[in-house]
C-alpha cells in the first residue's frame, strides 16, 4: 500500500532536511515542471488527477486553480496561500505533514504558484503550532539557499517568495476569506463571495488558498501522473487521505490510507476498536463541524460522496468518536462552547445564536432544561443553516447538534425529564 | 430597466441596484440595519432576508440577503413569504437577546430604527431566559454619549467613522458576542464628523449629548426645515424646539448638498440661539429707561428717518431678504456689504466668474463624482468641512468607479469594492498655505504663499491650454510641478477645482478659474467650487455692494450721515480704532442683531433681530444655490423679529407698506428679482406663503406630539391657541397635511412605521437619490458654456520683507465661527490664540514655541505666543481666524512684528 505523503515521516526522527528530501526524490517535480511544463499543463494534470481539497470542502483543486485569470490582461500580481491554520477540533493531520515533511509542502506550493504564475506565497500557520513554525522557518531558509525559492528559480526565470505567517489562534482564520483579511492585517471576518479569492483575493488580487494536505499531494501527481494518483484510491475520489481517529479508542492516531476506507476499517483495524467496556455510540467523521454517523454507518466509505450520502461530510477526515458512557449533550455543549467563542461576531445569527445554543445545552446538562428548549435548538439548527449566516462557521456548528438531536434525541429528553444529566450520578 | 417580480407583481427597477434598494425605492417595507445608502452593503446583520425563486413556479425559494443580491431581469422574490418573514423576525429576536429593555429611558426611544424594525418584523415575545452580556461605556467627549449595552453590532459606526469620514480613533474590538465599538480608551472623538454617529447608529449606542443636556423626545419637538449658518455650504438641517429653546439640529437630506451628513460645527453650534447674551428688547441708549416698547421705538425711528440720511451696512450672515430690505430702506447708493475690502472684492469676483457661466459651480454631489480634485489655497477641512468630506468621497470612489469598469462587481458591494481598490485613489492635489487634514489623502500636498499658489495655478492652466497666459520668469520647480499636476488633471474625466476667499488673494481665485476653463473640453468636464466666508456671502456678493472700506470713505466725504447696521459686528473685521472712528462720524447709529457684541454696544438704537431659528428667509450658498429656512418657533419676546420685518416696518413709517400688506419672504424675493435681475428664479425657492395642499398647511409638529396639553399643565390644562404663521405654508400644530410635502418644506422625516431619521427613504425618488419633486434649492448661476475668457492677473513671485510678515488667517473648524463659539463644547475645542510662523523665520528671530511676540492691529499691540509651524513658508504669519485676539486683523497685509532682542 502506497503512502506517498507520509512515506518519509517517522515519529522517532526529525523531518528530512533539504538534502535528505532531495535524496528520496524531493523537488524533482519542481525541477521537471518548471522547466518542461507550462502552467496550463500543470493545472490540467492536477485537474485530471481529481485531487479534491483536503480542507473539508472537497472541491476539485485543479478546477479551482483554473478560475484564476491567466490571460495577459489579467492582474500580474497573484498569491498562493497554504491554509495551515488547523484549528478544527479533533483534527491534527496537517500538523503531521508540517512537522514531518515540511519540504513536501513547500514543493507543492511552488508547483501551485507556478501553475497560476504567482510570485508571492504565504503559509498561514496556526498560532499553537510552534514546533511546525520553527521547522518551517528552517526549511524555507534551505529552500531559498538551494534556489527553489527567490528570484529566477533554477534558472527558469520564475520568481517566488514564500513567507511564514503565524496566526493569533482564531478558528475563523481557517475560513479562507477570513484568513485573507487576517493576512492583510484586518479583523478576521469572512468576505462575501462572489467575488471568489481566485479573482479578488489577498489585497484584491487573484489568490488560491489550499489546505496543507492538498499541496502535499501535488508533487506526487507531477512525478507519477494523474492516473497513478487516481489509482491510489478505493473510491471515486482520488489519492490517499490522512485519516485520524480520536476519542476513547484503543489506538487513537493518524494514518495515510487509500481514499474510501470504511468507518469500520478505520475504527477497528487502525484505531484498535473501542476501549474495554465502552461501546461505540457515534462519530463525527471529519472534525467537529460534521454530522454524527452512528453504528448504522460503519460500512460507509470515507470519501466525499459516500459520507455526504450518509448525511454527513468527510470534512477533514479526522474522526471524533463518541462512546456510550459519554453524555452526547455534554459532548455537543463542549463543541458549541468552542464555536460560540470562535464566532467572529460579524453576522447576527452566528454571533447571537451560538451563545444561546450553548446556554441551552448547559442548562440541559445542569438539569434546568425545559421542553421548549428542544424546539429552540431545532430552530437554531434550521436558521443557522447554509446561506442564512454569512459564512460556514455556524452551519458547521449546527451539524453535530442537528444530528445529535436526530440520533440521540432520547438523551436530550432524559435531561429534561430527570432534571439532571443521566450520565452523571 | 429590468423587471423583477416581488410577490408575483412586476416592477420596473433600476439596473445595478440590490434587492433591498429596489424594494425601498419602490416604497416597500423591508427591514435592515447594516446597509446604509451612503455606505453600501456588507451583509452582516442578515435582517433584509428575502426569498428568491428559480422562476414563477418555484414554491420553495431560498433565502438571500436583499442587500447582497443584485436585481436582474425576470427575478422572482418574496418579502411576505413565511420563510423570509420568519427569519427576519428571528434575527430581531437574536438581536434582542442582549439588547437592554431600557427604551423608556433611552434617548433614542421613539426615533429608534431598532424599535421600528422590531415592530416591522412582528417580534414580540422573549424566549431567551439567560443573562445578557454587558459592557462598560466610554467617555467620548461633549458631543456623543456612549451606551454600549444597546449595541446590535451592525458595524455602521465604524464604517461611517473610519471608512467614510477617515477617523481613526473609533474602532471595533474583541470578537464573538463581545464585539465592542468604541475608542482604545476613554477620550474625545477626534473626527469633526462624529455627530453623525447619532444618526448612523440604528439604536441608542451613540446619541446626541447636547440634546441630552436639555432632552426632549424627538416627537415632542416642533421642527422646521432650516439651513446651517456656520459656513458657506448651506447644509440642510432640521431644527427642533421645545419650551422656547432650540434643542437639536439633525440632518435634513438634500441629495445635492449635504446628503446624509453634517459636520459637528453645524450640528452642535446652535446654542447661540439660546444664549443669555441675546438681544431681546429694543433699546434707546443714553436716556432714562433704555428698554422701550415697540411704539416708543417706532416713534423714535420715524423721527430719525424723517430727518436723517442713513447709510446701511449689510451682512454676509443675514438673509437675502434682510439685506435686500436694508438696501430698499437706505437706497442702493448708501448700501454697503459689511465685508472687508478684500473679502468684498473677492466675493464679487467669484460671483462674476460664476455669473459668466462658462463654468458649472459644483454642488457637493458634483464634487463627490469627480475623479480628480485640485484645491488651490483653501483649507476646506476648516473653512467648509462637508466639502472636505465630499472631496474624500470623490478620491475614494473614483478609484472604485474605475475598477468597477473592469469587473462585474456591483457598486453597492462595499467590502468587495474596497478590497479590489485597496490603496488606489482618485487624484487630489491639495495646495494650501499651511497644510490641511486632507494632505494625508493627497497625491500632491504643497504648501506655499498665496501668490506662489496663484503662479503655480496660472502655470498649470497655461500648460493645459496655451491660450491661458503663461507665467513669466517662472522657476524650474514651479514649472515641473505645474507640468506634473496638469498631466494628472488632463488624464481625468471629471475634475473639480476648488478655491475660495480664505487665502485673501485675488490672483488665486482667478488662477482657479483659468485652470477649470482650460480643462473644460468636449471629453472632460471641469467644475469649479469657491468657498466663501459666511452662510450668505454669495447672496450678498450678488447684490454688488461696496465693502466697508468704501463705507468708510463715504463717511469721510459725506457729512451728517446716520448709520444702520444689519447683523454684523464690524469690530470683527475692522481694527478697533478704525471702527471707533468710523462709527464716531455718524449722528445716529441703529443696529439690528441677535446677540450683544462690540458693535451693538455702540448702537444708539438697538433692535433685536431674529436668529435663523426664529426667522424665515433665504440664503445663497457657495454653489449659488438659494435655499429657504423657516421659522422653527415664535420667540418668547415679541420684539424679536426678522430683520427684514423690522426694516420694512421702518420703511413703512415714511411711506405706505408695500402693496399695503405685510411683507412676506416670497413677496420680498419677487421684488428683489425685479430690482436685481441677477436673482432671477429666486422667488421659486419655495412655495409661496399662501401655498396649501388640499387647503391644508404643513404641520411643524409630528403626529405623535404629546405635549400639547401637558406643556402648561401646571398653569392650565386647556390648550393654548397655537401660534399663527402668516409667512409660510407651515403651521405650529400637529394638524394639517400628512403626506410628503414639497422638498423645501419638509419639517421632519417621518412615515408610519418609520419613526427614526431612516424614514428619509420614503421621501426619496430612490434610496440615496433626489428627494421626491427634486432636491431643494434654486441655482442662481446657469452654466452657458460660452464666454471663455482667461484672467491675466499673474502676481510677482512671493518675496519676503525685512521685519514684516504677510498676515493670513488660519481657520479653525472649532473656533473661527462667531456664532458656533456660543456652544460650550465647541468653545472647548477652540485653540488658544497664537502667532504661527515658519521654523526658519522663528530661528532667524531667535523665537521658539511659546516665545511672545507683539503685532499691531489698528493702534493696539497684541501679544501672542509663537507657534512654530512646520508647513508654512518663510514670510508668513498665521493667526487663528475669528478669535477675539485676531479681530480686526488686516488679513493679506504685511505686518511688522516686534519681539525681544529687536530694537
Amino acid at each position: 500500500m502506497e503512502r506517498p505523503l507520509t512515506e518519509h515521516i517517522h515519529p522517532d526522527r526529525p523531518p528530512f532536511n533539504l538534502k535528505e528530501y532531495e535524496a528520496v526524490g524531493g523537488y524533482a517535480a519542481v525541477r521537471m515542471a518548471l522547466k518542461e511544463w507550462s502552467p496550463k499543463q500543470l493545472q490540467q494534470a492536477v485537474q485530471e488527477s481529481n485531487l479534491k481539497g483536503r480542507g473539508g470542502a472537497g472541491f476539485n483543486t485543479g478546477l479551482k486553480w483554473s478560475f484564476v485569470p491567466m490571460d495577459d490582461s489579467a492582474a500580474q500580481t497573484k498569491y498562493v496561500i497554504a491554509n495551515a491554520d488547523e484549528m478544527e477540533p479533533g483534527t491534527f493531520k496537517d500538523r503531521l505533514l508540517l512537522e514531518g515533511s515540511p519540504h513536501q509542502l513547500i514543493e507543492g506550493m511552488i508547483l501551485a504558484a507556478f501553475a497560476i504564475q504567482a510570485n508571492t506565497s504565504y503559509i498561514f500557520l496556526r498560532f499553537a503550532y510552534k514546533k511546525a513554525a520553527s521547522i518551517l522557518r528552517q526549511s524555507l531558509q534551505e529552500a531559498y539557499e538551494a534556489g527553489y525559492l527567490g528570484k529566477n528559480i533554477l534558472g527558469t526565470g520564475f520568481n517566488l517568495d514564500m513567507h511564514l505567517h503565524t496566526g493569533v489562534g482564531r478558528y475563523m482564520c481557517g475560513e479562507e476569506t477570513a484568513l485573507l483579511n487576517a493576512l492583510e492585517g484586518k479583523r478576521a471576518t469572512p468576505r462575501a463571495k462572489p467575488p471568489f479569492p481566485q479573482v479578488s483575493g489577498l489585497y484584491g488580487k487573484p489568490t488560491i488558498v489550499n489546505n496543507v494536505e492538498t499541496f502535499c499531494c501535488v508533487p506526487h501527481i507531477v512525478n507519477k501522473g494523474a492516473a497513478w494518483f487516481r489509482s491510489l484510491s478505493k473510491s471515486e475520489d482520488a489519492g490517499t487521505k490522512l485519516y485520524g481517529v480520536s476519542g476513547k479508542v484503543n489506538r487513537p492516531g493518524i494514518w495515510e490510507l487509500p481514499m474510501g476506507v470504511t468507518v469500520r476499517e478505520l475504527l477497528e483495524e487502525h484505531a484498535g476498536g473501542m476501549k474495554k467496556g465502552l461501546g461505540f455510540k457515534g462519530a463525527l467523521p471529519g472534525g467537529a463541524s460534521t454530522d454524527f454517523l452512528t453504528s448504522e454507518h460503519l460500512d460507509v466509505k470515507m470519501d466525499f460522496k459516500s459520507v455526504a450520502e450518509a448525511g454527513s461530510r468527510l470534512g477533514t477526515g479526522t474522526m471524533i468518536v463518541l462512546d456510550d458512557a459519554t453524555c452526547p449533550v455534554g459532548f455537543v455543549h463542549n463543541l458549541q462552547h468552542f464555536f460560540a467563542q470562535e464566532s467572529c461576531g460579524w453576522c447576527t445569527p452566528c454571533r447571537e445564536g451560538l451563545p444561546w445554543v450553548e446556554k441551552i445545552l448547559l442548562s440541559l446538562e445542569n438539569g434546568e432544561g425545559r421542553e421548549e428548549d428542544l424546539d429552540l435548538l431545532r430552530m437554531h439548527t434550521n436558521l443557522l443553516g447554509p446561506g442564512k449566516t454569512f459564512c460556514a462557521l455556524a452551519p458547521g456548528a449546527m451539524e453535530p447538534l442537528e444530528s445529535a438531536l436526530k440520533y440521540f434525541g432520547d438523551d436530550f429528553r432524559k435531561h429534561i425529564q430527570q432534571k439532571k444529566c443521566p450520565y452523571h450520578n | 430597466m429590468p423587471t423583477i417580480f416581488i410577490d408575483d407583481k412586476p416592477y420596473e427597477v433600476k439596473a445595478g441596484k440590490n434587492l433591498l434598494e429596489a424594494c425601498l425605492s419602490l416604497g416597500l417595507d423591508l427591514p435592515y440595519f447594516c446597509w446604509h445608502p451612503a455606505l453600501g452593503s456588507v451583509g452582516a446583520c442578515r435582517q433584509c432576508a428575502v426569498s428568491v425563486y428559480k422562476d414563477g413556479d418555484d414554491q420553495n425559494g431560498r433565502l438571500v440577503m436583499g442587500c447582497m443580491e443584485g436585481v436582474r431581469d425576470g427575478l422572482h422574490l418574496s418579502i411576505t413569504d413565511k420563510n423570509s418573514r420568519g427569519f427576519r423576525k428571528q434575527v430581531i429576536e437574536w438581536l434582542m437577546t442582549n439588547h437592554p429593555h431600557d427604551c423608556p429611558v433611552c434617548d433614542e426611544g421613539g426615533s429608534c430604527h431598532l424599535q421600528d424594525m422590531t415592530v416591522m418584523t412582528g417580534h414580540d415575545y422573549r424566549r431567551f431566559r439567560y443573562k445578557k452580556r454587558t459592557y462598560k461605556n466610554q467617555y467620548l467627549g461633549p458631543f456623543i454619549y456612549h451606551e454600549m449595552n444597546r449595541c446590535i453590532q451592525c458595524y455602521r459606526c465604524v464604517r461611517f467613522y473610519r471608512d467614510y469620514a477617515g477617523g481613526e480613533d473609533l474602532n471595533v474590538f474583541a470578537a464573538h458576542n463581545h464585539v465592542y465599538f468604541g475608542r482604545e480608551k476613554d477620550g474625545v472623538l477626534e473626527s469633526p464628523f462624529s455627530g453623525n454617529l447619532a444618526e448612523v447608529c440604528p439604536t441608542g449606542v451613540f446619541t446626541d449629548k447636547m440634546l441630552r443636556e436639555h432632552y426632549t423626545r424627538k416627537w415632542d419637538l416642533t421642527m422646521a426645515p432650516s439651513i446651517c449658518t456656520h459656513c458657506s455650504l448651506g447644509c440642510n438641517i432640521t431644527a427642533g424646539e421645545r419650551y422656547g429653546e432650540l434643542r437639536s439640529i439633525s440632518n435634513r437630506y438634500n441629495g445635492e448638498v449635504n446628503g446624509y451628513f453634517l459636520c459637528d460645527r453645524g450640528r452642535f453650534g446652535y446654542d447661540f440661539v439660546n444664549s443669555e447674551n441675546r438681544v431681546t428688547k429694543p433699546l434707546l441708549r443714553n436716556r432714562v429707561g433704555e428698554a422701550v416698547d415697540e411704539k416708543a421705538l417706532m416713534d423714535h425711528l420715524k423721527t430719525l428717518f424723517a430727518t436723517n440720511r442713513f447709510m446701511g451696512i449689510g451682512s454676509p450672515r443675514a438673509s437675502v431678504e434682510s439685506n435686500f430690505a436694508l438696501m430698499e430702506l437706505v437706497g442702493k447708493d448708501y448700501f454697503f456689504s459689511g465685508m472687508s475690502e478684500n473679502e468684498n472684492l473677492h466675493t464679487k469676483l467669484i460671483v462674476k466668474i460664476l455669473q459668466n457661466g462658462f463654468l458649472h459651480s459644483a454642488s457637493l454631489r458634483d464634487v463627490q463624482q469627480a475623479d480628480a480634485v485640485l484645491i488651490l489655497g483653501e483649507d476646506v477641512w476648516n473653512s467648509a468641512p462637508m466639502l472636505a468630506l465630499s472631496v474624500r468621497q470623490a478620491i475614494l470612489k473614483s478609484a472604485a468607479r474605475e475598477a468597477l469598469e473592469h469587473t462585474p462587481l456591483p457598486e453597492w458591494h462595499d467590502a468587495a469594492v474596497k478590497e479590489l481598490v485597496q490603496e488606489e485613489r482618485g487624484y487630489l492635489a491639495n495646495i494650501t498655505v499651511a497644510g490641511s487634514e486632507l494632505d494625508s489623502l493627497a497625491d500632491e500636498a504643497l504648501h506655499a504663499p498665496p501668490d506662489e499658489i496663484a503662479r503655480l495655478g496660472y502655470a498649470i492652466a497655461h500648460i493645459i491650454d496655451p491660450e491661458s497666459p503663461a507665467v513669466k520668469n517662472a522657476d524650474e520647480q514651479t514649472l515641473s510641478r505645474a507640468a506634473e499636476i496638469a498631466a494628472r488633471l488632463q488624464k481625468a474625466k471629471r475634475v473639480v477645482v476648488i478655491s475660495g476667499t480664505s487665502a485673501c488673494n485675488e490672483p488665486l481665485i482667478k488662477a482657479a478659474n483659468n485652470i477649470a476653463m482650460a480643462l473644460n473640453q468636449a471629453d472632460r468636464k471641469a467644475d469649479i467650487t469657491y468657498v466663501t466666508q459666511d452662510s450668505n456671502s454669495m447672496g450678498l456678493g450678488m447684490m454688488q455692494a461696496f465693502g466697508l472700506d468704501k463705507a468708510i470713505e463715504r463717511s469721510e466725504r459725506e457729512e451728517n450721515l446716520s448709520l444702520i447696521i444689519l447683523e454684523i459686528d464690524i469690530y470683527r473685521t475692522l481694527p478697533a480704532n478704525i471702527a471707533d472712528k468710523f462709527l464716531s462720524r455718524f449722528k445716529h447709529i441703529i443696529v439690528l442683531d441677535h446677540l450683544h457684541n462690540l458693535t451693538t454696544g455702540k448702537a444708539h438704537v438697538l433692535i433685536p433681530s431674529a436668529s435663523f431659528a426664529e426667522a424665515d428667509g433665504t440664503l445663497v450658498n457657495n454653489e449659488g444655490r438659494a435655499q429657504s429656512f423657516f421659522q422653527v418657533f415664535v420667540p418668547a419676546s415679541p420684539f424679536v423679529k426678522e430683520a427684514w420685518r423690522w426694516l420694512y416696518a421702518i420703511k413703512g413709517l415714511q411711506a405706505p407698506a408695500v402693496n399695503g400688506a405685510e411683507p412676506h419672504p416670497d413677496m420680498i424675493l419677487g421684488l428683489l428679482e425685479k430690482v436685481l435681475p441677477e436673482f432671477a428664479g429666486i422667488s421659486k425657492v419655495s412655495p409661496p406663503h399662501d401655498f396649501r395642499i388640499n387647503g391644508q398647511r404643513i404641520p411643524r409638529e409630528p403626529k405623535r406630539y404629546s405635549g400639547r396639553t401637558a406643556m402648561l399643565a401646571n398653569i392650565a390644562v386647556s390648550e393654548p391657541r397655537p401660534a399663527q404663521d402668516e409667512d409660510s405654508p407651515l403651521s405650529y400644530t400637529m394638524e394639517g397635511f400628512d403626506g410628503i410635502p414639497p422638498s423645501s418644506l419638509i419639517p421632519f422625516f417621518w412615515s408610519p412605521g418609520w419613526n427614526s431619521i431612516q424614514s428619509v427613504n420614503k421621501y426619496q425618488q430612490e434610496t440615496g437619490g433626489p428627494l421626491k419633486g427634486g432636491d431643494p434649492g434654486v441655482r442662481l448661476f446657469k452654466a452657458v458654456n460660452k464666454n471663455k475668457t482667461y484672467f491675466e492677473h499673474i502676481p510677482h513671485p512671493f518675496s519676503t520683507k525685512p521685519d514684516h510678515l504677510l498676515l493670513l488667517p488660519q481657520f479653525h473648524l472649532f473656533g473661527s465661527g462667531e456664532m458656533s463659539m456660543y456652544s460650550k463644547p465647541i468653545a472647548e475645542f477652540a485653540p488658544d490664540s497664537y502667532a504661527a510662523l515658519s521654523a526658519k523665520d522663528a530661528e532667524q528671530m531667535g523665537l521658539k514655541d511659546g516665545s511672545m511676540i507683539t503685532i499691531n492691529i489698528g493702534e493696539k499691540n497684541i501679544a501672542l505666543p509663537v507657534a512654530v509651524h512646520r508647513a508654512i513658508c518663510r514670510g508668513i504669519l498665521l493667526l487663528p481666524a475669528g478669535l477675539s485676539e485676531s479681530m480686526g486683523a488686516g488679513w493679506g497685509t504685511w505686518t511688522k512684528i516686534n519681539y525681544n532682542g529687536q530694537s
